[in-house]
């Protein structure tokens, strides 16, 4: 084991800023990543699904 | 035309590939969370500290993974492009569109965590040294190709246009893999390589391939991703694209 409190691991060794820095940027931007494509995968189910239902109304009537 | 040629382009067509998705993208994440959690325990906990960069060492872990991604997703999408050029099959396009964002994160990443690497350890936040100079120009080719793709509108023609920036731009890639060793830089050497022993200690290595391993798995499954959006964007005009996203028609 390295560390024996956690504030020595948020040190790390006076290290912190420079290793949180990496480690935080990667953290976030692998999140909003996969968020971003969720969005974009909502968006286009949604418009299919609403032009399925107009296809729908389109050929039985309202 | 036999058999097994005939199955292979069956999933090059997105209606086919389509059903696939679903069943590999939650695979890819499950191994993305294991390799997370196994890299970074071992990242930070397993990993002792460097004898000569303390903890300010343990960047490398994000470093080196990022920096391996960025060119090996350059590869890939470069194949993709070459092949939707040669077969001129739909699906080959959309993987190489889906890549490249991720390949660009993967690029600025490496760049990022570079630069904090370097202020500590060399005193200085970016230097035009060959290797991080070769890297930015990796960063700005995934831009380029983003760009181009996105400013012509029919589908089909920005990806024959995209897929001739990825070929060319594929001569970057030896040049930076190469850069320390033709050029004489302040990046260090390759710390793993195929002929020699790897000049760091086992657990530190074991924590690099692990976290290497969770940037593949995420690259895999984010890629997947985007390109199942791609498909139903581009294919929304089809009656599958309407049948699957749940309406009976």
């Amino acid at each position: 084991m390295n560390w024996h409190s956690c504030a020595e691991f948020f040190a790390m060794g006076g290290y912190g800023f420079y290793v949180w820095s990496s480690f935080g940027m990667a953290v976030v931007l692998l999140s909003i990543e996969p968020i971003l494509i969720k969005g974009r995968y909502a968006n286009i189910r949604n418009q299919l699904k609403r032009e399925a239902q107009a296809d729908q109304f389109e050929r039985d009537g309202l | 035309m036999n058999f097994r040629l005939l199955n292979w382009f069956k999933y090059a067509s997105p209606g086919t590939f389509y059903p696939l998705l679903d069943k590999m993208i939650p695979l890819f994440w499950i191994l993305t969370a294991i390799f997370a959690g196994l890299g970074l325990w071992v990242s930070f906990f397993v990993a002792p500290t460097d004898a000569v960069q303390g903890d300010g060492y343990r960047i490398i872990f994000i470093h080196v993974p990022a920096s391996w991604m960025s060119m090996f997703i350059y590869i890939v999408m470069a194949c993709w492009a070459g092949l939707g050029l040669i077969f001129n099959t739909r699906l080959s396009g959309m993987m190489a569109q889906a890549l490249a964002p991720t390949g660009a994160l993967m690029a600025f990443l490496s760049l990022w965590t570079g630069a904090f690497w370097g202020k500590p350890m060399w005193g200085t936040w970016w230097i035009w040294d060959a290797r991080l100079t070769s890297e930015l120009i990796l960063f700005f080719l995934y831009l380029g190709f983003i760009a181009l793709q996105a400013s012509i509108d029919d589908p089909r023609r920005a990806d024959k246009a995209g897929a001739i920036l990825a070929l060319v731009g594929v001569v970057n890639i030896p040049i930076i893999y190469f850069s320390v060793t033709w050029w004489n830089t302040l990046h260090q050497g390759a710390s793993v390589s195929v002929n020699t022993a790897p000049s760091m200690a086992h657990t530190m290595l074991w924590g690099m391939l692990l976290m290497a391993l969770c940037f593949w798995m995420y690259s895999i499954a984010v890629a997947l991703m985007r390109v199942r959006v791609i498909i139903l964007e581009r294919e929304s005009h089809t009656e599958w694209a309407k049948s699957r996203v749940g309406v009976a028609i």
